[in-house]
């Protein structure tokens, strides 16, 4: 790690390496998938390559800009940040433009922004700052409400617009909760009730409650901390219901596409030719992205080679499904490639920034690397059918600018913050 | 603790996208094969077939272009099936049927959906292909023949089945292949080999481009256009002679080893098999299990030749130094052995030597000349294995090894198979049929037509072959190197000295034809048939060789007549004429020309079907063909005439 006093070393340049990595690699991609015919003009703002390059080459500037900015200016201003970011989502309803059913964009002319990719890093701010606030015990259940409602507001917002995928995304500040002192048994809770749910859905609920009863009972018996009779049968009372509900849940709340997402994901239906229909309807994408991975073998069919990605055989291909261009055209070898990046990113951010001082950029750092990782667990388990579908970009990879734009903003901020470490103040 | 749940949960992120990565591209990869690709079209271009000409140039088949519908039935959207039916001119049960066959062969691979469009609704089709996906119109090359004659020299094309296309890759469903004769025997030469386009498709199925810049794409190479052997004015003269009857000739150039005709009877039209009509048509002729049209009796015919393997006795006798051409041998109006008698047609006490027992073919010569050959070779099994590689050496027995796509072996015995009649004792008595070609000697027609060449050319015969050109190739060797028989040159002479008096005053006697000198010999074969499980005597065959001129041979030739009774009745007459039209280009007997197209065997051939007894031979009176059929066999042999 290079680290001097020199002013233009102190950034972390293994974060920014690994970031350029990303985008060059990932526009690339966007270039095999959306190029057509064989003249490419790389400036062609009515392509989508033309316009991620432009982009790109935007993200310069933006990044000298943010790199510009007093650190202390981000900590003290992420309160009105967080106020104009909900201000905009707001807007939404007023001046939304609705695309491919959500309404998510402002349209300025033939631009188009998406002002919920900005407010991911406006609540990360906020979320760092009142965690950071000297008044501020996560332990207590009146601040643990407060800084729930703080993260609740954009993702209630981005819901009633339509855009569960990015409503997910805000699950990731369960990880800087955690890290900043949440509760054990929210952890202990949220993973039950993620196994209860699983299990229930897939083996019914009496198979999931006599689970939940068999655990109870072993672990009265193999445990020192030995369970009051009360608390095992409140736990199976609560498993009993929790399996219901989400029975409930599944059936009556949900809707049928995202039931469908949920049956293929967990492999509920049986029967072959509904199958097969499934692969012709709403799974046609996952279908033929798994079909594009696995063309692409071990080394893969080479740059703007791939047969399904020139045929446009998967949809949305440079946007969410940019992964499946990496799977056919570079193989096993470049999709690890990718997944590695990935996990070093991840890795060297939450190095970073369990490494700060202050524990607002300590909080901060973890919401960038949790909301970066959340995007990465669904976006490429999606594309590979681990994940039922859910529609949310490849950080730094998938075609967009305000995407490119608030990832670089989420991480030049923290960049930025990082370097201000050994300042005191 | 609290620092390592995000860490956790990302290495094991990483962790769980590395080992799917390496299930989905490395474990589970499908092998990549640009054939199995559905993201890429594949469009054939069939290199135009090569054409078929005679030996004098004339163009015998050619090509027109037919249509076919095809179908990937993965690709099928849902259609108006009522329309598309009756485009088609099919009915809905029909489309069903296909579709569900054409699913079963591969849903991803093009099926024939509907073969040989005619040019009408082609054109009226191809307007609305776009409406139905998965669906689409392949060009292909039909055959076109100029001729109606030779469809068993020619052959057929058809489409390939599953088992030639799971032999050989290089073909697909709905490709043509030559079925049959030389389209069969070259199919290789006259296909060529067909290109390939590969175009890059998108996900609505349209073309985007060519595939990689069509670098693995394919030329068509053209298919090669090759000269037959066959003259097709002796083929067709040969066959119209050998209308109403049943049987084979072949005749071949001597001095080449080149089939001049290959006539099979019955035979049929070539143009049946052709175009939407053929499979109809190839059932019709198939399920004729009585005349057999489909079956080439010219090379696939095993018949007992009879009285011309007397001429191979008499060499096989010459070259053993058995007996000598002037040794005598008396004719008891038969011939006696042991408690058995076999007749002979010679007066009681005639005494034949070589040349007057091939001319009177005497049954009494022969066999004591074929009793000599075994007797005085120190065993009968020694004698016969002798006598037996003779034979062979005169192609007889064996498969000939040539171009045409099917033959057969015929049967040549030696001890050996014999051994499991007489295990023990085997004494030359046994076998005496086998004198006069009758017993266990069995050739076909194309045999016995080269054992004459072998004849004419005094010792040796080129393998009998149909191809006379390739273009820009070499005939292979086995066609142009002579293949010497075992016996010696000089015992040819009075064998053929006999054969020349069978025409001048012996069995042919009134067969003759003015200035050419022909050396023939006639055969007269009893044959039975099993009727309702008893064995029963059918009219005999009637068969004859012959070559022209002795001295300088040009045509040797080989004909049966089944069921036509003695062999110049019906032979001699058809083998007399061929050699007359080869070697003159007309005809001055144009009595046994007129003989021949006014008597029909139909009625022999119908006796043993009929259900009731039936008399045979000398007691059955011939059938002659109605006035009507008999102006229409007259004006074919003038338009054959005329067209010279």
């Amino acid at each position: 790690m290079v680290r001097t006093t020199n002013r233009h070393f102190k950034f972390d340049w293994i974060t920014i390496i690994l970031f350029f990595l990303l985008v060059g690699f990932g526009w690339l991609n966007i270039l095999s998938a959306s190029h057509t015919g064989t003249d490419i003009s790389y400036f062609d703002v009515s392509q989508p390559y033309g316009k991620q390059l432009i982009f790109i080459l935007l993200t310069f500037g933006l990044i000298i800009l943010l790199l510009a900015i007093d650190a202390k200016f981000y900590e003290r201003f992420s309160s009105i940040i967080y106020i104009i970011a909900m201000i905009s989502l707001v807007g939404l309803f007023i001046f939304g433009k609705n695309v491919n059913g959500a309404t998510s964009w402002y349209a300025f002319g033939g631009m188009t922004l998406q002002p919920s990719e900005f407010a991911k890093t406006a609540t990360a701010l906020a979320v760092a700052k009142y965690l950071s606030d000297l008044n501020t015990n996560i332990n207590s259940l009146k601040d643990q409400i407060q800084t729930f409602i703080i993260i609740l507001i954009p993702a209630v917002l981005v819901l009633l617009q339509n855009d569960t995928g990015s409503t997910i995304v805000y699950m990731a500040f369960f990880f800087v909760l955690y890290r900043e002192g949440l509760p054990k048994y929210y952890l202990t809770i949220g993973i039950s009730i993620i196994i209860l749910a699983v299990l229930s859905l897939k083996f019914g609920y009496i198979f999931s409650s006599i689970i939940t009863a068999v655990f109870v009972v072993g672990y009265h018996f193999l445990s020192k901390k030995k369970l009051r009779i009360y608390q095992s049968i409140f736990i199976i009372i609560a498993a009993i219901a929790i399996s219901f509900g989400v029975k409930f849940f599944y059936q009556s709340i949900l809707k049928p596409h995202q039931q469908d997402r949920i049956s293929l994901w967990l492999r509920l239906e049986t029967d072959p030719d509904k199958l097969e229909k499934m692969k012709q309807t709403f799974a046609y994408n996952l279908n033929e992205s798994e079909k594009a991975i696995s063309s692409g073998g071990f080394t893969g069919r080479g740059f703007m080679e791939g047969t399904r990605t020139t045929g446009k055989f998967v949809p949305e291909q440079h946007t969410d499904y940019i992964f499946s261009t990496v799977g056919e055209e570079w193989g096993f070898l470049g999709s690890a490639f990718v997944v590695i990046v990935f996990v070093l990113l991840l890795l060297r951010i939450l190095h970073l920034a369990e490494i700060q001082k202050s524990q607002f950029s300590r909080a901060y750092g973890y919401g960038v690397a949790s909301i970066i990782f959340i995007h990465f667990l669904v976006n490429i388990g999606m594309v590979m059918g681990l994940i039922p579908t859910i529609g949310i970009p490849l950080p730094l990879f998938s075609y967009g600018g305000s995407g490119l734009w608030a990832f670089t903003i989420l991480i030049f901020i923290f960049i930025k913050l990082d370097s201000n470490r050994i300042n005191e103040w | 603790m609290r620092q390592l749940l995000l860490f956790i949960s990302i290495i094991a992120v990483g962790i769980l996208f590395l080992s799917r990565l390496f299930y989905l591209q490395v474990y589970n990869a499908s092998v990549h094969n640009l054939f199995e690709d559905n993201a890429i079209r594949k469009v054939y271009d069939y290199p135009k077939r090569g054409f078929v000409y005679d030996r004098d140039g004339e163009l015998l088949v050619a090509n027109q272009p037919s249509y076919d519908v095809m179908v990937i039935p993965r690709e099928v959207e849902p259609l108006d099936t009522l329309e598309f039916c009756s485009l088609l001119k099919i009915d809905k049960k029909k489309f069903i049927d296909t579709y569900k066959k054409a699913y079963r062969y591969s849903p991803r691979l093009p099926s024939v959906f509907v073969s040989h469009l005619s040019k009408e609704d082609y054109a009226v089709l191809q307007e609305k292909m776009r409406k139905f996906e998965g669906f689409y119109i392949q060009k292909r090359s039909l055959r076109h023949y100029q001729t109606t004659i030779g469809a068993n020299v020619l052959g057929d094309i058809g489409e390939v089945n599953n088992a030639i296309i799971n032999r050989d890759p290089y073909y697909r469903m709905g490709d043509l292949i030559g079925k049959q004769g030389v389209e069969a025997s070259y199919e290789k030469t006259l296909r060529g080999v067909k290109g390939i386009k590969f175009i890059q498709k998108d996900r609505f199925n349209r073309n985007i481009g060519p595939y990689k810049n069509g670098e693995f794409d394919t030329i068509p190479e053209q298919g090669k256009d090759i000269t037959i052997t066959i003259d097709a004015q002796l083929q067709a003269y040969g066959e119209l002679l050998m209308k109403n009857k049943r049987g084979g000739v072949i005749a071949i150039e001597p001095s080449t080893g080149e089939i001049l005709a290959m006539i099979a009877a019955p035979t049929y039209d070539p143009n049946l098999l052709v175009g939407r009509q053929r499979s109809k048509n190839f059932t019709r002729l198939l399920r004729d299990t009585i005349a057999k049209p489909l079956f080439n009796r010219s090379i696939q015919g095993v018949y007992e030749p009879g009285s011309p393997f007397k001429l191979m006795n008499a060499l096989i006798a010459l070259e053993e130094n058995v007996l000598n051409v002037t040794d005598k041998v008396t004719c008891y109006k038969g011939y006696k052995y042991g408690n058995s008698f076999m007749k002979c047609h010679c007066n009681y006490g005639a005494r034949n030597d070589l040349i007057t027992g091939i001319q009177k073919s005497c049954n009494a010569y022969f066999a004591t000349a074929y009793r000599k050959i075994l007797d005085n070779n120190g065993s009968a099994t020694d004698g016969i294995n002798a006598w037996s590689k003779h034979a062979k050496s005169f192609g007889l027995g064996k498969f000939l090894n040539n171009d045409l796509y099917v033959g057969q072996k015929g049967r040549i015995p030696d001890r050996d198979y014999y051994k499991r009649i007489y295990p023990k004792t085997f004494y030359s008595t046994y076998t005496i049929s086998n004198a006069i070609g009758q017993g266990e000697v069995a050739t076909t027609p194309i045999q016995l037509a080269n054992m004459t060449a072998a004849i004419a050319n005094r010792g040796h015969f080129f393998t009998p072959h149909i191809i006379k050109n390739i273009e820009g190739e070499t005939l292979p060797e086995k066609f142009t190197k002579p293949k010497y028989t075992t016996i010696s040159k000089q015992h040819f002479e009075p064998v053929i000295e006999g054969m020349l008096q069978v025409y001048k005053k012996g069995t042919a006697a009134s067969l003759q034809v003015k200035d050419i000198d022909i050396c023939g010999k006639t055969g007269t074969v009893e044959n039975y048939a099993i009727i309702d499980s008893v064995k029963t005597q059918l009219t005999d065959h009637s068969i004859f060789v012959a070559f022209a001129p002795k001295d300088d041979p040009k045509i040797a030739i080989a004909v049966f007549v089944e069921n036509g009774y003695w062999g110049s009745r019906f032979a001699g007459k058809v083998a007399s004429l061929l050699i007359e039209k080869h070697i003159k280009g007309y005809i001055t007997r144009t009595d046994l020309e007129e003989w021949l197209l006014k008597h029909s065997l139909e009625n022999e051939y119908a006796k043993p079907y009929s259900g009731e007894p039936f008399k045979i031979n000398g007691e059955t009176s011939m059938q002659i063909v109605d006035e009507q059929e008999y102006y229409q066999l007259k004006k074919k042999l003038n338009q054959i005439n005329k067209s010279q």
